[in-house]
């Protein structure tokens, strides 16, 4: 293993999941001692491989204590931020950081340190369930399409297709600029709407390749339905694509609704998001540039944790880098 | 070759379709389109009746699709919210986007490239690890934190350029813009290059190519980087769609006139002519880079042939 974590192959192995697995499985029956890390047994998973690399891994530490960090505040701010957000006085607008208000104030005058702990939350929620939805809908559709084949493979290729045309933004600005809303839920509910058919695509991928393996074929032979063929032979061989792709999805998610925020059609106020309060500092930019360089230092950070920790869950899984 | 363009020109067909009807779609659940057309007021009822009969706006979406389709195709593309013909803003807006993106692509190929086959020679050295790290940072800053912070620094602090565009836009001015724009996915294709020269740095044909003693320059550019460009150049050519449409951001950031900026207007006044306009045009370029992509493969690689 003389490179153990090159954060790299962005599309390379998204379509590699029937090889990656052959390779892995080939690798355990090889050169491993027969003792897995949890006392299973000698035949040691491609999860429990990839495991015990990435506990090795100092990028999947640093990122994976971030997104713990992250987790934690985003459900208790008050851990770290005594204030309350939307405790405001104008006589402190635009003021730099004072004792008590490391961050200094915003263009209201509330505490940008205060905001940026309780923005967590928002930027946290949107993203995961948007990853979530996203990763539900294209892998079911996208794995049901690989698996039968025919003509519904054929014009779910052509969905897709079509909604990979759209530039996500723009379909933003358009389908967000009537929501009234202030809750994240049209937000999440349209990055679902425009972000399945990527992962769909890699689904579809994967189960083409998994499903062409011996043991799919003995199966089958063997009599086994469809679901179980899908859901014990095919789904845990072919999900590995997916879950790489959908946490670096995570963090873009993360950057993709500020990006709204800041073109006035994501969350509204009085939410407290980093992409309102970026999009809201912007203006005073010249004068009071810290009031867009915290929130927008943290969603950098959030954004990068995510990234490497898909990076580094990719090395894991990919066991060709080795 | 003619055989594979034809077919390739036949499957985009409904994929054109389906994109602007869903375009479509979504601009009619954005609302009322005749609101836009009397100003801040709301209109009153009658004068609303009257426009929308005049527009055809009674009818269900389908058929309404079918007939914007109709004149779409004999190049009318309606009208905008202020009277002006939709193809008038699109001559004024498409060339200063296409400047933009064409300053972008070329800092995609120039410094992604350059880098990418810069890191993917000295995988692992300390210049390799920077340039990975530096290309992680830039993917997980926003596009609009990278350009308002370069806005603010280069352009009010320094004064090195102007903070935002004049109506012309002329290319120098473009410069920044177009980096901001660019700064994405240039990290992406210095990854891709890299990951890919790296990849092909061990085949067969480079160790040939330098054991019959071909210089060092050679062996790269003519055997090692033809052969990585490959999936490079399929994310570029897929990204110049992206990066027309993406350009609202940085046309906003920098107060570009160009597609983004008629974009932005046209939702904000609900002026669903414009938006759909626009947005079929965007979709068409896409498409028709995908398919130069598809044919440029034959270029690079000779093996690829299109019967």
């Amino acid at each position: 293993m003389p490179e153990p974590h090159q954060p790299e192959r962005a599309i390379a192995a998204t379509g590699a999941g029937g090889a990656m697995d052959l390779a892995a499985s080939e690798a355990t029956s090889l050169e491993r001692t027969p003792t897995g890390p949890d006392g299973t047994g000698p035949a040691r998973s491609l999860w429990s491989d990839a495991w015990r690399d990435l506990r090795r891994n100092p990028v999947f530490i640093v990122s994976g204590l971030i997104i713990v960090f992250l987790v934690v505040i985003s459900l208790w701010p008050s851990l770290i931020a005594t204030g309350n957000p939307l405790d405001c006085d104008l006589a402190r607008a635009q003021k730099g950081s004072a004792p008590g208000h490391p961050f200094g104030f915003n263009e209201q005058g509330c505490d940008v340190y205060t905001r940026v702990v309780y923005g967590t939350r928002v930027s946290v929620t949107v993203g995961v369930c948007a990853t979530l939805g996203v990763a539900l809908l294209g892998s079911v559709l996208g794995g049901l399409a690989g698996f039968f084949g025919g003509a519904g493979d054929a014009i779910l290729s052509r969905i897709t297709d079509v909604f990979f045309a759209i530039p996500v933004v723009l379909g933003g600005l358009v389908l967000l600029s009537v929501v009234t809303s202030s809750t994240v839920w049209p937000v999440v509910g349209f990055m679902v709407l425009l972000g399945w058919p990527q992962i769909s695509r890699i689904a579809r991928g994967s189960v083409i390749t998994a499903k062409q393996n011996d043991y799919v074929q003995a199966a089958r032979a063997l009599g086994a339905s469809h679901s179980r063929l899908l859901l014990r032979h095919i789904a845990p061989n072919a999900v590995a694509p997916v879950i790489v792709v959908a946490t670096i999805a995570l963090g873009t998610f993360i950057a993709l609704e500020a990006t709204l925020s800041y073109l006035g059609v994501g969350l509204k106020p009085p939410t407290v998001s980093w992409g309102i309060d970026i999009s809201a500092a912007s203006l005073y930019i010249r004068n009071a540039p810290h009031m867009l360089l915290w929130p927008a230092g943290a969603l950098a950070v959030t954004v990068l944790a995510f990234i490497m920790l898909g990076d580094a869950v990719r090395d894991a899984l990919d066991p060709k880098l080795r | 070759m003619g055989r594979y363009v034809i077919r390739r020109l036949l499957q985009m067909i409904p994929v054109f379709f389906g994109a602007t009807l869903l375009i479509f779609l979504m601009v009619h659940v954005m609302g009322d389109p005749v609101a836009g057309l009397c100003g801040d007021r709301r209109c009153d009822p009658a004068t609303a009746t009257r426009l929308k009969q005049e527009f055809g706006l009674d009818k269900p979406v389908g058929q309404q699709y079918l007939t914007y389709m109709g004149n779409v195709f004999v190049g009318d593309f309606g009208t905008a919210f202020n009277g002006q013909k939709v193809t008038e803003l699109m001559a004024a807006a498409f060339p200063v986007t296409i400047r933009l993106t064409l300053v972008a692509v070329v800092f995609e190929i120039v410094i992604g490239i350059s880098l990418g086959v810069l890191t993917g020679l000295r995988r692992g050295r300390p210049i390799d690890t920077g340039v990975l790290l530096l290309t992680l940072v830039v993917i997980s800053v926003p596009t609009f934190v990278t350009g308002l912070v370069l806005q603010l620094l280069l352009g009010v602090r320094w004064g090195v350029i102007r903070p935002s565009v004049s109506a012309e836009a002329p290319l120098d001015e473009l410069l920044i813009p177009g980096l901001v724009l660019a700064s994405v996915s240039l990290a992406y294709v210095t990854r891709l290059t890299r990951t890919s020269i790296a990849e092909n740095r061990r085949a067969d044909y480079v160790r040939t190519a330098v054991a019959k003693g071909l210089p060092r320059r050679r062996v790269i550019t003519r055997h090692l980087l033809r052969n990585s460009l490959i999936p490079v150049v399929t994310f570029i050519g897929t990204d110049v769609g992206a990066l027309m449409g993406g350009a609202i951001v940085t046309e906003r950031i920098f107060n570009i006139h160009g597609v983004g900026f008629q974009l932005y207007q046209g939702i904000l006044r609900q002026s669903t002519q414009t938006v759909v306009g626009f947005v079929t045009v965007l979709v068409l370029v896409f498409l028709l880079a995908n398919l130069i992509v598809d044919l440029l493969y034959a270029v690079l690689d000779p093996r690829i042939r299109y019967a």
